[in-house]
């Protein structure tokens, strides 16, 4: 046993207090994002989470000029970004489109401006790969106590908002019918996934926070239809994606180039993007047997077990 | 179960149906439709949502595989391209913040399957211009197409799709978003345009009373059934209730079709007086 | 000098003429997601020792079929994002085993405008007349595709093709301008403009001419500010767009008298 345990994770694993912190807080970032980002996938507004990650990397970036910790100058820019697009963007998915997409070019100019004059005030280069690409090692650990609460806070939050989140990213004519107030809700959830975006972000990188707020839950959509399940499953999928990222990265401080080892970033992304792939075999087979089935056998069909029409995630 | 259509040695049909079936997901959504449709004559197909009306026409349109049956169209088997047919889809992308007019949409009916830029300015101006003025849309040519009125933009795709000349128009519920005296006006222009030109049209809608006054015969489809023949043929409590598979009772007030679930139906279908607000089975896909 | 200025021109035109399409697609994801995960590829190409810019061409390349093939078994905007970090996570992988610290690749994030050399302007422009012949022979079945595509396939358009070719024009204009804007600004330079032009003109052809000069202005403007106060182009870049956009947002509200329509 002991030589099966030394073979998966290489040595200090379980020691280390770095890899403690990333552990927790990286399963922390995974539930909330796997959470969100269930409504992010439904409301199709991959788009906007990506915007606002990478957005955030501007304040992020003027935080650190200012000595502040950049997570808070994340969370600022973000919500301020979640309202501009709301704003612009109307009810129209094209305007959506183009409003996103031109905040995130402001706000990417604005990292340009920001990187640009810290970059000549105090020759750290580094800081556009750590802002953007993230280390889930380097997690200072005071920080731990303020993630786990906005996570807390933002998860309860959507608990609240529940029945009405759902609704209006279904069916926001339906929604509105019933009473649900459409824009309200829309604009609370821009800044709930403004707020996880952020989280994420710190912590293992704007860029791939996209990862967990998009990959997760939409490889839990594609194994079931049912939103609350989605939820839980979302989670665990991209806990279990961070972990195994987390070991693998560690590990990896043996393999070639040996020395400094591969960044966990990658691991994680890679894995989220194999297990939707892994989702979309599995439906895939699952369908063509259905098919298969009920081509051969027309009769039994008259018992009416109708499925949602290929809605494809 | 349908009413026998007429002489089946008119082999000039411009649309024959026959025996389709199409699964989809698992769930059979037509069953052995079989109806014929013959030049210039106006046909209604009437269900509610879900009920396999859209499945239908994408089957003739060569855009859903049928598992048994085959479709004619003009004589000749369903090809992927058919220059015979024309389609106006229900909705279309249509933002105010594009920057398309109304004449453009109408050309690009003209050759927008084509490759290229278009060529020869003044022959296709010509060409969609008086395209827009037998739809009587004229006056808007030169407008945004996503700010004109529901009304105004179904004009616009009719004109879009009769450009190329087709001989069987199908339009996928062009009267769902549009007021009563819109409704009119597009049932009046598709019934001059069926006589006039000597085009079939095919017209999907879940209320058959805008058509009424124009119509030759209908399809009405229910549970992937179908029956089809004139409306007095059709529109019977004992037609119907075969469809629907439960009794079903058909009411006329004021000239108006009234279609009634009887009470032992579970959730049943009814059929609005005037406002045509079918309510079918609610299907909440996560898209 | 000049070379800045020549160099910035063909990717304003280039920009200008793609991005309508983009706008008018709602194509703005793909447009960022393809720049961007490219620069994953030009950390490769570092890495092996090649030309950063093939890197980049081929992961450009590789990221649009890509998104093309995921987006026809699932969403749209997720097959984007995921192909996006899966790009990006390969490119944080081959920075952490370069040697050097490569301050070459940072310059392709945010752009170099101000230092392109004489022998790349010619491949430059080579790839923008590819790209705007391209979409000169697609523009018919593009547009058709791109407002009702039911009825582009019922006529036989397969849309699915067409979306290829349109993504592949925009790989290829994301390898000829990145070099001079950078990765993750030369989409601004294709949203801001085009949407700027849509808003204000009614035709296509209008609107494809407007978005190009609209995008040589803002180029133009952004290279001078730069040059005077030493800041980085993509900020003005960045920020025209947006101001553009939404001014003219502004004025054609006000014009029709009432709020925009919902």
């Amino acid at each position: 046993m002991n030589q099966v345990l030394h073979a998966l994770f290489a040595p200090g694993f379980f020691a280390s207090d770095r890899v403690h912190a990333a552990l927790v807080v990286g399963a922390v970032v995974a539930l909330v994002t796997g959470a969100v980002g269930v409504f992010t996938v439904i409301r199709g507004q991959a788009f906007a989470g990506h915007a606002l990650g990478e957005v955030g990397s501007a304040g992020g970036s003027a935080a650190f000029l200012g000595g502040a910790n950049p997570l808070w100058g994340f969370m600022g820019i973000a919500i301020v970004a979640a309202g501009l697009i709301e704003l612009l963007g109307l009810h129209r998915p094209r305007a959506r489109d183009v409003a996103t997409g031109l905040v995130l070019g402001a706000g990417l100019g604005l990292a340009a401006l920001f990187l640009y004059l810290d970059a000549t005030s105090s020759s750290t280069t580094g800081v556009t790969v750590t802002i953007l690409f993230g280390s889930l090692f380097a997690v200072s650990q005071q920080m731990l106590p303020s993630i786990v609460a906005l996570s807390v806070v933002s998860l309860l939050v959507m608990a609240v908002c529940y029945r009405m989140l759902l609704l209006s990213s279904l069916s926001s004519d339906l929604a509105a019918a019933r009473g649900v107030p459409v824009r309200a809700i829309g604009i609370a959830y821009l800044v709930i996934m403004a707020v996880a975006v952020s989280l994420a972000a710190e912590t293992i990188g704007a860029i791939l926070a996209t990862a967990l707020v998009v990959g997760p839950p939409a490889t839990a959509l594609r194994l079931t239809k049912r939103p609350g399940g989605a939820l839980v499953v979302a989670g665990l999928i991209g806990v279990a994606a961070v972990w195994l990222g987390i070991v693998l990265a560690y590990d990896s401080y043996y393999w070639p180039p040996a020395g400094h080892g591969w960044p966990v970033s990658f691991f994680v992304v890679a894995l989220v993007f194999l297990f939707y792939l892994a989702a979309g075999a599995l439906t895939g087979i699952a369908q063509a047997r259905r098919r298969r089935r009920w081509e051969t056998a027309p009769r039994l069909a008259a018992s009416g077990c109708a499925e949602h029409p290929g809605a494809a995630v | 179960m349908n009413v026998p259509a007429p002489d089946p040695s008119t082999d000039d049909a411009i649309l024959n149906v026959d025996g389709i079936s199409v699964w989809l997901a698992g769930r059979e959504v037509l069953h052995d439709v079989r109806f014929r449709i013959m030049p210039g004559e106006f046909t209604g197909l009437i269900g509610s949502n879900g009920a396999g009306k859209t499945t239908l026409f994408r089957v003739i349109l060569g855009l859903q595989t049928s598992s048994t049956g085959s479709v004619l169209v003009g004589g000749r088997p369903l090809t992927r391209r058919n220059p015979i047919i024309g389609y106006v889809p229900q909705k279309i992308f249509l933002d105010p913040d594009m920057p398309l007019r109304a004449r453009d949409v109408v050309a690009l009916g003209l050759d927008g399957h084509r490759l290229g830029v278009p060529l020869g300015w003044g022959r296709r101006r010509k060409a969609v211009d008086s395209m827009l003025d037998a739809v009587d849309a004229r006056r808007f040519a030169d407008a945004r197409v996503g700010n004109l009125s529901g009304g105004e933009q179904q004009r616009v795709l009719i004109a879009h799709a009769l450009i190329s000349r087709p001989r069987l128009l199908l339009l996928d519920e062009p009267l769902a978003n549009l007021d009563i005296g819109a409704e009119g006006e597009v049932v009046a222009l598709l019934a001059r345009i069926a006589r006039e030109q000597r085009i079939a049209v095919f017209i999907s809608a879940h209320d058959v009373n805008p058509l009424l006054p124009v119509m030759d015969r209908l399809v009405y489809v229910a549970a992937g059934k179908t029956a089809s023949g004139t409306t007095a043929e059709v529109i019977r409590p004992e037609v119907l209730s075969a469809l629907y598979g439960q009794h079903v009772d058909v009411l006329r007030v004021h000239g108006r079709i009234l279609v009634v679930a009887g009470a032992e139906g579970p959730s049943g279908v009814t059929f609005e007086e005037t406002e045509g607000a079918a309510v079918g089975p609610d299907i909440v896909s996560l898209r | 000098m000049v070379n800045t200025w020549i160099a910035a021109t063909l990717v304003a035109v280039i920009a200008g003429v793609v991005g309508f399409f983009v706008v008018l697609r709602g194509a703005a994801f793909v447009a960022h997601a393809i720049p961007h995960g490219a620069f994953g590829g030009a950390a490769g190409a570092v890495l092996i020792g090649v030309n950063p810019i093939a890197g980049l061409g081929v992961f450009a390349v590789g990221g649009a079929l890509g998104i093309g093939w995921l987006g026809r078994r699932g969403r749209h905007d997720v097959a984007t994002a995921l192909a996006l970090v899966l790009m990006l996570g390969l490119g944080a992988l081959f920075l952490s085993f370069s040697v050097e610290y490569a301050a070459a690749i940072y310059s392709l994030l945010f752009g170099e405008v101000l230092g392109v050399p004489s022998d790349e302007l010619l491949p430059i422009a080579g790839l923008g007349i590819a790209c705007i012949a391209a979409l000169a022979v697609l523009y018919r079945p593009l547009m058709l595709t791109s407002i009702a595509p039911d009825v582009a396939e019922a006529r036989g358009v397969g849309a699915q093709r067409i979306e290829t070719g349109f993504l592949l024009v925009v790989a290829l204009a994301a390898t000829m301008t990145v070099p001079v804007v950078g990765v993750l600004l030369m989409f601004s330079l294709m949203i801001g403009p085009a949407a700027t032009a849509g808003s204000l003109t009614r035709s296509p052809r209008n609107a494809i001419a407007l978005s190009v000069l609209l995008a040589l202005a803002t180029v133009w403007l952004a290279v001078a500010v730069s040059y005077l106060t030493y800041l980085p182009v993509g900020f003005f870049v960045g920020t025209l767009g947006a101001l553009s956009y939404g001014g003219a947002r502004i004025w054609t509200a006000r014009r029709r008298g009432r709020t925009a329509p919902v």
